[in-house]
């Protein structure tokens, strides 16, 4: 992988959409109703579109290749996105948890990118704030939902929250390379967002009656490029095409 | 029928002459509205139960720039499913019981949907081809006598050829490609074009819908006219593609101004209708699943409105 911080940095950011977004793509066509379907369907569509704005710019900083080439072409241990974007669809409060966790740290994250002293970056930043707030808001009313709706809804959030919290701390554990961008002003200050990030969980977990478990963080190293057994899983789908027929326009 | 009855449906008739909209609070005929219920769901069923074979490619699309024109096409027959059963609600049925028809078997949907996508490929052929038959069909909808169907089709059928242009230019990437695409491209086309053909539905004289439908201005070409106008179109787009559409019968007929083409295998047509297609199981098993699973969410959402009005109330008294 090409040794050069600001490259890194901009894998790590466009990993977790193309993780997550590929996760919520899987749900198009199996929605609860039809209204959560295109919703959900949205969400992807909004990360998506992130990935190809960071990863055009991480094949030009290249100086070789494609947002297809970064996207699809890489070995495992060299996507750097966080192991909670891998978590399994497991059911709709897993999808809505994982997604609110997500959620919550998307946001300040934008915010604090339109701020950064790289154009595009701020670029991206600027457009993402808007949809993170919008997939905010959509996944803090359905934490409301579930929480405060029947009690085996209630008891489905506790249980998605209990599963998936533990790898919530993950996002904040500051990497090398997000070390060294938050210092040349570039990159977000993950402290900051932890803050924020705090304010707002607290703030829907009261509301949705689920409380975090006191659980140790799961040990993940996403970051560094060690993933769950999911993750071979979900290469095996995004590379299908380009592994079988290699080389080829589309 | 009493003479009251039947000066309304002459009236009635009248207007459908005149070419007036009917609207969902005019008196219609029993049979008018059952039909309309009939085919405005058949049609949002197909809406939905279409999702699935292009849905079991969005993970796979290769490209992210396919990946995303995919899932928003998938999206937008979301969407057309929604406006339809909107529409169908007007006659006065609910979407749940709607669901109800499609999951127990009643209700029916368009037969394409029950043939499996298999390649990259097939992306193309249903975007050109089974988007394009459908258009066909919508077309003709638009100025159909129910005013709120007419309206959900106007909205209907931009999407429609989008996603047409769409899945022909799929097309042309791979014939423009190496061999082994052109090949993907050639077998997606053997696959679709006698399903897509079978969609505007059993020869005219079979077909025993169609003159009331016409009285009706539900259908204003039959179904025969619709399939010869679907050929004579595409016939050409895939000579362009350099593909060759299997059907050796097919050749231009200069004193009819048309194509003529090769019998159709109504067996295999009946077959599917019946449920004894290659995924007629399957795309019912993935609705009822998405359904049943979605069950405890619907209710909790319901749940929770009630409750926070309920908290309102309290805090207004
Ligand atoms: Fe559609
Ligand atoms: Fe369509």
């Amino acid at each position: 992988m090409l040794n050069n911080s600001l490259y890194r940095y901009l894998l790590l950011l466009g990993d977790n959409s193309l993780i997550l977004g590929h996760r919520l793509s899987e749900l198009c066509g199996h929605g609860p109703n039809l209204e959560t379907d295109i919703a959900l369907t949205n969400h992807s569509l909004d990360l998506f579109g992130q990935v190809r704005s960071y990863f055009q710019y991480a094949a030009k900083i290249a100086g070789e290749g494609t947002e297809d080439s970064v996207a699809f072409l890489r070995y495992e241990k060299d996507y750097l996105n966080v192991h909670l974007v891998e978590q399994p669809n497991t059911d709709f409060a897993h999808v809505i948890c994982r997604q609110f966790l997500w959620d919550a740290y998307h946001l300040p994250l934008m915010k604090a990118l339109m701020k950064s002293k790289d154009e595009t970056l701020a670029a991206i930043g600027a457009k993402g704030e808007k949809e993170a707030a919008y997939h905010l808001r959509f996944s803090s009313e359905w934490m409301k939902r579930l929480g405060d709706g029947t009690e085996e809804s209630h008891k489905r959030l506790q249980s998605a929250l209990d599963h998936l919290y533990r790898y919530s701390y993950e996002l904040f554990k500051e990497s090398e390379v997000e070390k060294e961008m938050k210092e040349k002003g570039i990159g977000a200050d993950l402290g900051k967002i932890l803050e924020e990030w705090k304010k707002t969980t607290e703030d829907i977990f009261r509301s949705s009656n689920v409380s975090p478990s006191d659980d140790p963080p799961a040990i993940a190293k996403g970051k560094q490029g060690f993933h769950t057994e999911h993750m071979g899983f979900i290469l095996a789908q995004i590379q299908y095409m380009q592994r079988a027929y290699p080389d080829m326009q589309w | 029928m009493t003479q009251k009855e039947i000066n309304l449906e002459e009236q009635f008739q009248a207007r459908i002459d005149r070419d007036e909209s009917i609207e969902a609070k005019d008196w219609m005929p029993e049979k008018y509205r059952k039909t309309h219920i009939r085919q405005i769901s058949q049609h949002a069923h197909s809406e939905i139960v279409g999702m699935l074979p292009e849905g079991n490619w969005i993970t796979r699309a290769p490209s992210l720039r396919r990946k995303v024109a995919l899932l928003a096409k998938v999206q937008d027959e979301a969407g057309h499913g929604l406006y339809l059963y909107s529409a169908a609600e007007t006659l006065g049925i609910t979407r749940d019981e709607l669901t109800e028809q499609l999951h127990s078997g009643k209700a029916k949907y368009s037969s394409i949907f029950n043939y499996p996508a298999l390649t990259w490929a097939d992306m193309g052929a249903i975007g050109w081809l089974v988007d394009g038959a459908a258009i066909m069909n919508q077309v003709m909808l638009t100025r159909t006598s129910y005013g709120p169907y007419a309206r959900a089709m106007v909205r209907i059928c931009k999407e429609e050829s989008f996603h047409q242009r769409q899945g022909y230019e799929i097309m042309l990437t791979l014939c423009k490609g190496t061999a082994l695409q052109k090949e993907l491209a050639q077998d997606a086309l053997n696959r679709f074009w006698w399903p897509s053909l079978m969609m505007f539905g059993p020869k005219d004289d079979e077909s025993p819908n169609t003159e009331q439908s016409v009285k009706w201005k539900i259908k204003r070409k039959t179904n025969d006219e619709l399939r010869q106008q679907f050929v004579d179109q595409t016939v050409p787009q895939a000579e362009f593609l350099g593909l060759t559409v299997p059907d050796p019968a097919l050749k231009w007929n200069e004193e009819r101004g048309h194509y003529d083409f090769g019998d159709i295998d109504w067996d295999e047509f009946w077959q599917v209708v019946k449920g004894h297609g290659p995924c007629n199981k399957e795309r019912i098993d993935a609705r009822v699943k998405a359904w049943e699973e979605g069950e405890w969410v619907r209710d909790a959402a319901v749940t929770h409105a009630e409750k926070k009005d309920s908290r309102t109330e309290q805090k207004v008294a």
